[in-house]
């Protein structure tokens, strides 16, 4: 390549001068991730193809073993267990996202229709649980649902459950949780685009007696498209990988994709094959991301 | 708009839904039965002991000390990042791959990066003899994920300043050294700042980095409190939610102030 004179943001320089000055700004921070994110993810791609040794030591030989496996192929015969709680993981976190969405509009209209002052404290109130440690969270809700207090006793009362007995583990706790665990992450990005909307728009479609059903569909939801895209991907994302919630609200039947990763770097020792579950988790993440980016707008924290 | 009945009580019940747990501890944590859910008589006694059990302030001191370096360095790898992709002519393939790079702790679930982390600090240990499962190396998963959100804050408001400034600088003769002192850091500031409150407060909240790549002796306090609830509960850990719970909430808004004044 010619080295060139160049006028680079009012500077007379070559363009080799600003690639290495450019490469010096960049260097330490690629190279942290290339050694501690790049590097680390593919050696799990590669150890997803290795084999467990008898003392759950990892034996670099190539086998497509781990995968029969998740998909339930064994000695024994064909069993779906894996495949069953893969597919759990994918319902619980589509519910939760569905739920979640369908308590954030009415949330979100609902501060956006404060007055100016009084939407920042709102804001506020709706970050704070956000912002206190996960686990906390759902520990307290192991608390609220014990036999004692007034909800277990309102659902035995409904003979719900035997009289008793908590409303943990199980199904029921396992959602509470994760909605109350999720919902910012909807509610914050959407309540973003609820606060730009255009009200003309519904204003207009009222004056042409639109149903309400129309008026979601062909002038809120339109524009509110953008900040609801990224708020389901940063609720369904989390949501499916997640395994504190289950694992404290759940109970040993209620298993989901990272309950059972957990197990195999802790208990089961069985690296490669947590490996493999891993690609698989990795793969509906993808998906799902690929599924919503197609429809709305590029995905951006920042 | 006008006041809709519907919308009021959904909204409060879902802001009460995110409260009732937090609500739900603090009440128990002034409560002095030991077993059982009953109300018994008001009590600090949780409180005092709490700030006598040496595990929970060593997992509290590590908790701020993962904080503070993983942020700190974070913050400077971050901003370097940022700088250094922003502001030079880099080709679109160049680019876009950085793009990515940024993005991709974005999108990866947690639990693979702790995954994968555990994998590597195994192989490395082998070879060097140190990356010990501890402090350190959940250092290291920490920074891992703040790089990127760090760099990400500051580059957009990088881009927010744009490059006029930069221009008058060196029309006025100023040498590089000079405008990334006086003109580019001064600009930057609020950017980096948030962006460290952003790192700051991801590693606190995070538990699954911490909980695959801590050691025997080094204990976060949301580790703490898990192992807790797994071995049976004292109420001392009611105590300790609560007063992490008003510890964060200090926080948020004294973040908020500080970043209104900007």
């Amino acid at each position: 390549m010619k080295n060139e004179r160049i006028l680079w943001h009012g500077e007379m320089t070559t363009a080799n001068a600003l690639r290495r000055r450019g490469s010096s700004f960049l260097s330490s921070g690629t190279f942290w991730l290339l050694a501690f994110l790049i590097l680390p993810s593919l050696i799990f791609i590669a150890l997803s193809f290795a084999e467990r040794g008898v003392y759950g030591e990892v034996i670099w030989r190539f086998t497509l073993e781990n995968y029969k496996r998740l998909l339930g192929f064994s000695t024994f015969g064909w069993t779906p267990d894996y495949l069953l709680i893969l597919g759990r993981s994918v319902v619980v976190a589509g519910v939760t996202t569905l739920i979640a969405v369908l308590l954030s509009y009415p949330l979100t209209f609902y501060i956006a229709s404060r007055p100016k002052r009084t939407r920042f404290i709102w804001l506020t109130i709706l970050i704070v649980p956000f912002w206190t440690n996960m686990v906390i969270r759902t520990y307290a809700w192991i608390l609220l649902m014990s036999p004692e207090l007034p909800f277990a006793k309102l659902a035995a009362f409904l003979k719900l459950i035997p009289d008793g007995t908590s409303l943990y583990p199980g199904a029921f706790a396992v959602y509470v949780g994760m909605i109350t665990t999720y919902l910012p992450f909807l509610a914050l990005p959407l309540y973003a685009s609820v606060e730009r909307m255009d009200w003309t728009l519904v204003e207009a479609a009222q004056d042409l007696y639109a149903s309400k059903f129309k008026i979601f569909t062909q002038a809120i939801l339109p524009q509110t498209a953008p900040g609801l895209t990224v708020g389901i991907i940063l609720t369904l994302v989390p949501a499916m990988a997640t395994f504190v919630v289950p694992d404290l609200l759940g109970g040993a039947k209620y298993m989901l994709v990272g309950n059972l990763i957990q197990q195999q770097f802790s208990t089961s020792r069985d690296w490669p094959f947590g490996a493999a579950i891993s690609m698989a988790l990795m793969l509906l993440t993808l998906l799902s991301m690929r599924l919503y980016r197609r429809k709305g707008t590029k995905v951006d924290i920042a | 708009m006008k006041r809709h009945p519907v919308l009021a009580s959904v909204a409060i019940f879902t802001i009460g839904m995110l409260y009732l747990p937090l609500i739900g501890v603090a009440i128990f944590s002034v409560n002095s039965a030991r077993y059982g859910w009953v109300w018994k008589e008001f009590t600090f006694k949780w409180y005092i002991s709490l700030f006598s059990n040496e595990y929970i302030l060593e997992a509290a001191k590590n908790t701020f000390v993962l904080a503070i370096v993983s942020t700190a360095v974070s913050t400077v790898l971050g901003t370097l990042l940022a700088i250094g992709i922003t502001q030079f002519p880099w080709k679109k393939r160049t680019e876009s791959a950085l793009d990515l790079l940024l993005h991709f702790p974005v999108v990866i679930p947690d639990i693979v990066m702790a995954g994968s982390l555990v994998v590597v600090f195994a192989i490395l240990r082998a070879y060097s003899g140190i990356f010990e499962p501890g402090m350190a190396t959940m250092i290291i998963g920490h920074i891992t994920f703040q790089i990127a959100f760090v760099a990400l804050i500051v580059r957009s408001r990088l881009v927010a300043i744009g490059t006029d400034l930069l221009e008058a600088g060196r029309d006025l003769y100023a040498n590089n050294w000079y405008i990334m002192r006086k003109v580019m850091l001064p600009l930057l500031l609020p950017g980096i700042v948030a962006g460290s409150m952003l790192a700051f407060t991801l590693s606190l909240d995070d538990f699954v980095i911490s909980f695959f790549t801590s050691g025997p002796t080094s204990q976060t306090l949301p580790i703490y409190i898990y192992s807790a609830v797994r071995r049976g509960v004292t109420p001392q850990i009611h105590a300790l939610s609560t007063v992490i719970v008003l510890v964060t909430v200090v926080l948020v808004v004294l973040a908020e102030r500080f970043s209104r004044k900007k």
